[in-house]
């Protein structure tokens, strides 16, 4: 079974500290629902909320229509994998696996028959007996994700389940992840600061600001269609110039920036009048070495980036400090080092967006 | 020798020092033990000797005191165990800003002296019993003793759980009621088996610190008597090697449990060990087994060898020992005798020399059956025949307990015991001028005699 989960203007402060600010969010049966923010913004609080451990100062919680106002975590139908597993370390794995059907009586020969088929769902056979310190960091989460499943919650929350995974290993997981998802078919509401796990995984994305949703949508549009300067310095990386708007209509805006005057679509989601202060964000992959596009110049290499598939360059413009960033597709024709060389770059007004001034995503 | 080296000269005596004086008196107290003297000493060394571990388990008082202290030990452990733990707890509910109150408050019993927890013990049940009962219903050594422990020996178990419950991390038990546990399930299947070291060392630390007791007991322990209270009366009337028999016993459980402790320890370092060498792939740390440690091994080997050879020993000759040791002191005594004589001879003759009227010291001699009687010939030659006669010799001596000098006499340090075995006096003659100092040095009062 799988429930929706709705968050009703939900406030939660801490003393004067608001750790959440007017949420509110639908988050659809059996979807992959990401709460995507930098540390701090109180993601697991909002997590939190919802499974029970907090009740918000204001606001409501309902899980598949209900109310859960009073409704304490252990007779919710959620079931959450913390930040750090929390997995009980004195018992061994099948034991942790089965603690939610231990706790409501189920006797020791089903629960060891349930624990093989979770062990064979997490790719974990004939590990059952093992303490969970004598398993692997992966392993470990795995167990983890079975010992919720074992609950048979409506929903499952995770808490940046992966942060404590190596890079190759957090790869391998995401996909391991949706999969797991799409097979149990239940609600889940994945928390990270990593837009890229984000990205990957959703079907939708929150992204969270100091306590306030700035935006949710599906991660394309996050990335295209970016609704504010946070999320867009948030997610992926980007350029950006700052200026005065001089012209704007339904699709494009002009800024006059100290670096020359560019043209890029207007924002969607924000209204913007002639005279604002503005930003206009570029991709790094959206910058061409090419003088002939809708936007055009001048910039000195500093240095130059070799990824493989991806050339990375730095520039120096006139009228900005922090430099600009153009990623280019390593085609065999970009080998020769060009540190110091004045070159001529440009970007089309369709790739890049103007949103209103405002805070950006720390570095 | 470089500043090095002396540096490390000194590191060495300091440490020797520090040794020394951690286990000089344990060690001195357990040779004692060994020795047949009666008074627990080492020197002179007399005869090796384990019958003091005979007279420790005849000695009634001394034994029903040691059940009556393992009783309340065990009360204790049972009433403080869970009051550290519940406090312990209640510390990690109440908020931090009034956290510091709440501990001060729950770890101030361990401030006040245990006289006083003992007196306002006695006094308030006294009081209580008083005013709900009309009598003193609590007035009970062991309900008394164990309540009055409990309020100190507590706040000890509760550091032991604070400590522990430090490095609890409170997501699993968020995690148990996530997964649908209720609090008293999570309480019993996740708290309490993380808890359980604690348990066991609060335990066993609740005994020892009850065991021990004495500010407190002596005054709630009322009419009962527990380990100590016996101990302490024993040194006001007089000790023998008993109690450091005692005093042997208890350091061996101790160093016992000690290596036991060590070894389970080991084994689950070595678990986790292993543990951790699955999953991460690193080298061992702690591969010696504990027997593969010389230390071990050593400290097995004296024990083996020292328990072989004091049973051995101690078994066997004891009896010709004792009375060879018999022997040398009466033969002590009398050289001693006998230059106390020359010396009084030699008084008297340059006393004669000086002219003084010549009845005058006959008189002297005559009229003191106190102080000089001793040194008169027939009195001396009785005791030696008395001492001749087998043990009978210090039965005289035991006629003369009026005195001072039989302070260590066994007869006065075993009671009940040697009244029973009182014999006729053999030379009642000698037996004259005792009522004083003078039989100081009976040379049947010098050889004090042993227990049977
Ligand atoms: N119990 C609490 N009392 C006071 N402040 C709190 C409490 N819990 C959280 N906060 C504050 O609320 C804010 C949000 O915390 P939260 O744990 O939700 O962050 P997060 O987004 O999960 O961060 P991270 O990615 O680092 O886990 C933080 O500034 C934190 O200091
Ligand atoms: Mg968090």
């Amino acid at each position: 079974m799988s429930a929706d989960v709705e968050l009703k203007n939900v406030w939660v402060r801490f003393g004067d500290f608001v750790a959440a600010r007017d949420v509110d969010l639908h988050i659809g049966e059996g979807e992959f629902f990401t709460i995507l923010g930098p540390s701090g913004c109180g993601k697991t609080t909002l997590l939190r909320a919802v499974s029970g451990f907090l009740e918000p100062s204001d606001g409501q919680v309902l899980i598949g229509g209900r109310d859960m106002a009073g409704i304490g975590p252990n007779r919710r139908p959620t079931a959450l994998i913390f930040q750090n597993l929390a997995l009980f370390p004195l018992m061994s794995v099948w034991e942790n696996i089965t603690f939610a059907l231990e706790v409501r009586g189920v006797n020791r020969a089903d629960r060891r028959k349930r624990a093989t088929e979770l062990l064979e769902l997490i790719a974990l056979p004939d590990q059952g007996d093992k303490m969970v310190g004598e398993l692997s960091g992966g392993q470990r989460q795995r167990v983890a994700i079975a010992r919720a499943l074992a609950a048979e919650p409506d929903v499952l929350l995770l808490d940046e389940p992966l942060s404590a995974l190596d890079l190759k290993l957090r790869q391998h997981m995401r996909s391991e992840l949706r999969a797991i998802q799409q097979r149990v078919g239940i609600t889940f509401i994945y928390i990270t600061h990593d837009q890229g796990e984000a990205l990957t995984m959703s079907d939708h994305i929150a992204v969270m600001r100091e306590g306030v949703i700035e935006q949710v949508s599906d991660g394309t549009t996050l990335y295209d269609d970016p609704g504010s300067s946070f999320v867009a310095s948030f997610v992926g990386e980007n350029n950006y110039f700052r200026g005065t708007v001089v012209d704007t209509d339904v699709s494009y805006t002009t800024l006059d920036t100290p670096s020359g005057r560019f043209r890029g679509r207007t924002s969607k989601n924000q209204s913007l009048r002639k005279g604002d202060d503005a930003f206009v964000f570029i991709r790094p992959e959206s910058i061409k070495f090419d003088s002939g596009l809708d936007n055009s110049l001048q910039a000195r290499v500093r240095n130059q980036e070799f990824e493989g598939n991806f050339w990375q360059v730095f520039l120096d413009v006139e009228g900005e400090n922090k430099g600009l960033k153009l990623s280019t597709v390593n085609d065999g024709r970009h080998h020769e080092n060009i540190s110091g060389d004045t070159v001529s770059v440009g970007f089309n007004a369709d790739l890049a967006v103007v949103l209103p001034a405002g805070p950006l995503a720390a570095e | 020798m470089t500043s090095d080296h002396i540096r490390k000269m000194f590191t060495l005596l300091f440490v020797a020092g520090f040794f020394l004086f951690l286990f000089g008196p344990l060690i001195t107290m357990g040779l004692t033990a060994f020795n047949s003297s009666e008074f627990p000493r080492v020197t002179p060394w007399e005869c090796f000797t384990v019958e003091w571990f005979d007279v420790l388990r005849q000695d009634q008082r001394l034994m029903q005191g040691i059940k009556t202290s393992f009783f309340i030990g065990i009360g204790v452990v049972f009433v403080a165990v869970p009051l550290g733990l519940a406090g312990a707890l209640l510390l990690t509910q109440v908020p931090d800003r009034t956290r510091p109150w709440y501990y001060t408050i729950l770890i101030s019993p361990i401030l006040v002296p245990g006289v006083v927890l003992g007196i306002s013990t006695l006094i308030f049940w006294d009081r209580m019993g008083q005013m709900f009962f009309g009598d003193s219903v609590f007035y009970n050594g062991y309900f008394l003793t164990i309540l009055g422990q409990s309020t100190f020996i507590s706040a000890y178990t509760m550091l032991i759980f604070i400590a522990r419950l430090q490095r609890f991390d409170p997501a699993l038990e968020e995690a148990a009621l996530d997964l649908g546990a209720t609090h008293v399930q999570t309480f019993r299947k996740v708290l309490l088996p993380f808890l359980k070291p604690a348990i066991g060392s609060a335990a066993v630390l609740a005994f020892l610190a009850s065991f021990e007791n004495y500010n407190t007991t002596v005054f709630t322990v009322v009419s009962e008597a527990t380990l100590t209270t016996v101990l302490v009366s024993k040194v006001r009337y007089g000790i023998n090697p008993s109690i450091s028999a005692l005093a042997v016993v208890i350091i061996l459980i101790t160093l016992i449990g000690a290596c036991y402790y060590e070894l389970v320890k080991r084994r689950e370092l070595r678990a986790i060990d292993n543990a951790k060498r699955v999953a991460g792939g690193g080298a061992s740390v702690v591969q010696r087994r504990f027997f593969a440690e010389p230390a071990a091994w050593l400290i097995l080997l004296v024990f083996v060898v020292g328990l072989g050879t004091a049973f051995v020993a101690g078994t066997t000759g004891v009896d010709e020992c004792k009375v060879e040791v018999k022997e040398q002191k009466r033969v002590q005594t009398e050289a001693r005798i006998k230059a106390l004589n020359e010396r009084r001879a030699k008084e008297e003759a340059s006393a004669e020399n000086d002219s003084v009227s010549p009845a005058e010291p006959r008189t002297r001699a005559k009229g003191t059956e106190n102080f000089n009687s001793i040194f008169q010939k027939d009195n001396l030659e009785g005791q030696m025949d008395s001492s001749k006669s087998d043990e009978s010799s210090d039965k005289p001596a035991r006629k003369g307990t009026e005195n001072f000098n039989s302070m260590f006499d066994q007869g006065n340090l075993q009671g009940e015991e040697s009244e029973a075995e009182t014999r006729p006096e053999p030379e009642p003659k000698s037996r004259k001028g005792t009522e004083n100092f003078n039989n100081i040095f009976d040379p049947g009062n010098l050889n004090q005699p042993d227990a049977k």
